[in-house]
């Protein structure tokens, strides 16, 4: 396999409308190669497109889309270089488990036995070589998962794409197979593409990732740059929880009006007779409501002067809960916490 | 201090008694279609097979009631034996054409029509189903006429040429398409086409679209997708619309009688024997012979793995 570039894919203002609506509105990133992307947003987001746009499912109506290098307007789905995980398997029912991971070599007419070989390979990669002989029907959500991902990573493909490929999975399984996801992709080398609307699963296995809102994109960048940095408040918003703070509120903390996130988890909360430490901002509040969530707590503080803020704090002690509802409190943080967020177009 | 629920009216005591007795329900659900197709449909089967094994009385014309092979021996004597090879594959012709024409139709029904396409089409596909079966295949009989309407337009075209090539066929053709095996073909293509349209649109519709998209992204062409993937799995659609064309041809008596060649099809033979000639029991045996090569057509199908996919 010749790789002709660095960037395994790149969107040059690439738009898909459906109707009326923009799917994807004038997208322009790039991928690197051997690279954990995550596309992130709301359903509806334009996220999925984009994937369906690099399969070759969907056609930009403008833009271009090029994979390592190779301008892929054109190229049908089945002449790409890029396999897919569907979001909901999509594996053949009326084959066995062997006969689906076999398909794509079966397609390019690969020997009977080179392909016997390579799907067991492929199925012991993946946990389920006792299991070549079931019909996918006689598999649990998980295991189709795996048949699923076996199945697309048989073509050796230079990027694979994968569609919100835990969504169908409880809790606990989605937590053992993101570990093994990322550790399947380090093993392989390849470039993944992940959708998903979880962002604790983007800021978890990804090397990169992309917030998507209405077809646009918000904000690229490393899950901890992403977090600590959000650029827009609706990245601050959708990626964990955070207090925006805009207008009148943002000029009453810190006497300017230019709007800004501020993460729950970094508001240090104290007895109203405290201290803020030289140079911190501090505002007096009462706790209006208390959420306990096990390790941490979230209570909501009504500031005097009108607005809420939300603040976070670990449960370290004995009991937890550190406050009462209705009791006044001050809050503090470092100004330099405080992330300046973009103006709403 | 003891709640007590109040069974007040009969019909609350009855809904609480089927309530606590499911198994009570179930038979009283299915009771009545069970006697009917125990006694109205298998008994009548039965009886028919039954009749097969008496004999007319050569002197008398009675029916004598003694189980014997006779009449079966009547049965297969040359002239019998090609009324069933003539209506078993017109049958046959029948089937496949229909599988050729409704597959692609079905087809764009589920995957490219919009929702009024959609619509449309069922209606289209229906309609004709609510107007009389009789009144569609003499209209059939107008169209196919020497002096009809295929005629006309063959002229306007000046393919004249084509049309008596056609007839010209040997054993196949004949003075006009409304006295041909051609003709009733198309009547029987016809008449019988929605059986086969509606059954391949209920198994494409199961066939999720990202099959076709997962295949495509394994890296096969249109034309591999569509041998290895969409047709195994409607597969069964086309053989339950099979099963429609094929039997509903293999017993059809009008079509032939008013489209065709005048040489007796399976339907015709039963309609003379049990009326004018009233030889009731080789009727009986004559109609034994369609449920017999249904039987072997249901098994060969079985044997090309047509229902491994249900």
């Amino acid at each position: 396999m010749t790789k002709l570039s660095g960037i395994a894919v790149k969107f040059s203002g690439v738009s898909r409308h459906f109707g009326e609506v923009r799917a994807v509105d004038r997208a322009s990133f790039e991928i690197q190669d051997g690279e954990f992307f995550s596309m992130l947003g709301p359903s509806g987001s334009g996220k999925t497109t984009c994937l369906r746009l690099i399969a070759g499912f969907e056609r930009p109506d403008a833009g271009n889309i090029a994979i390592h290098g190779a301008n892929v307007e054109g190229v049908p789905p089945y002449q790409r270089d890029v396999n897919t995980v569907f979001q909901d398997y999509a594996l053949f029912p009326h084959m066995t488990v062997l006969a689906n991971v076999e398909y794509g070599l079966m397609i390019r007419k690969v020997a009977v036995a080179e392909r016997r070989r390579r799907s067991q390979e492929m199925l012991e990669l993946v946990k389920l070589e006792s299991m070549g002989k079931r019909k996918p029907n006689q598999l649990s959500g998980g295991q189709r998962q795996r048949v699923a991902l076996a199945r697309a990573l048989i073509n050796r493909p230079s990027v694979l794409l994968l569609d919100e490929p835990l969504g169908a999975l409880d809790l606990k399984l989605r937590e053992q197979m993101q570990d093994e996801l990322k550790a399947l992709q380090r093993q392989v080398g390849i470039t993944f593409i992940y959708v998903t609307h979880d962002q604790g699963e983007a800021l978890s296995m990804s090397d990169r990732l992309a917030v998507f809102n209405q077809g646009r994109i918000e904000q690229i960048g490393a899950p901890a740059e992403i977090y600590e940095h959000p650029a827009t408040a609706f990245v601050a918003g959708f990626v964990g929880v955070s207090n925006v703070c805009t207008g009148e509120l943002a000029c009453r903390l810190t006497g300017s009006a230019q709007a800004f996130a501020i993460r729950p988890e970094k508001i240090g909360m104290i007895a109203i007779r405290e201290k803020a430490p030289e140079g911190w901002l501090l505002v007096a509040g009462r706790i209006r409501a208390i959420t306990y969530h096990g390790a941490t707590t979230r209570y909501a503080v009504a500031l005097d002067g009108g607005g809420e803020l939300a603040v976070m704090k670990q449960n370290a002690g004995n009991s937890g809960i550190i406050a009462n509802i209705g009791e006044p409190v001050n809050l503090t943080w470092s100004r330099q916490l405080n992330q300046p967020l973009a103006d709403e177009e | 201090m003891s709640a007590v629920y109040a069974q007040t009216s009969l019909t609350s005591r009855v809904s609480t008694a089927l309530y606590l007795h499911p198994k009570l329900l179930l038979l009283l659900l299915l009771a009545p279609p069970l006697l009917w197709l125990g006694v109205i449909y298998l008994g009548s089967l039965f009886a028919l097979l039954l009749q097969s094994f008496f004999y007319i009385d050569d002197f008398s014309g009675n029916i004598v009631r003694e189980f014997s092979f006779a009449t079966y021996e009547q049965l297969f004597t040359r002239a019998n034996a090609d009324v069933f090879i003539r209506t078993t594959v017109m049958a046959a012709a029948v089937t496949v054409a229909a599988a050729l024409i409704a597959f692609p139709i079905a087809y764009y029904m589920v995957r490219y029509a919009s929702m009024k396409m959609k619509a449309a089409l069922y209606l289209a596909v229906m309609l004709p189903l609510w107007s009389s079966y009789l009144v569609r295949v003499y209209a059939w009989k107008l169209i196919l006429a020497k002096e009809g309407i295929v005629t006309w337009f063959a002229e306007q075209l000046h393919l004249i040429w084509l049309l008596d090539a056609v007839l010209s066929i040997p054993l196949i053709g004949g003075p006009s398409l409304s006295i041909s095996y051609i003709g009733s073909f198309l009547v029987f293509l016809y008449i019988w086409l929605p059986f086969m349209i509606l059954p391949i649109v209920a198994a494409l519709e199961r066939v999720p679209a990202s099959l076709t998209e997962a295949s495509a992204d394994l890296g096969a062409t249109p034309n591999q997708t569509f041998r290895k993937v969409i047709l195994p799995l409607a597969f069964p659609g086309v053989v339950a619309g099979s099963i429609f064309t094929f039997s509903l041809t293999l017993g059809d008596y009008i079509i032939p009688g008013i489209i065709g060649n005048s040489r007796p099809f399976i339907g015709q033979a039963v309609y003379q024997l049990q009326g004018t000639a009233g030889n009731i029991p080789l009727a009986a045996a004559f109609t034994i012979v369609p449920i017999v090569i249904m039987a072997i057509y249901l098994m060969v199908a079985r044997r090309l793995g047509a229902f491994h996919a249900l």
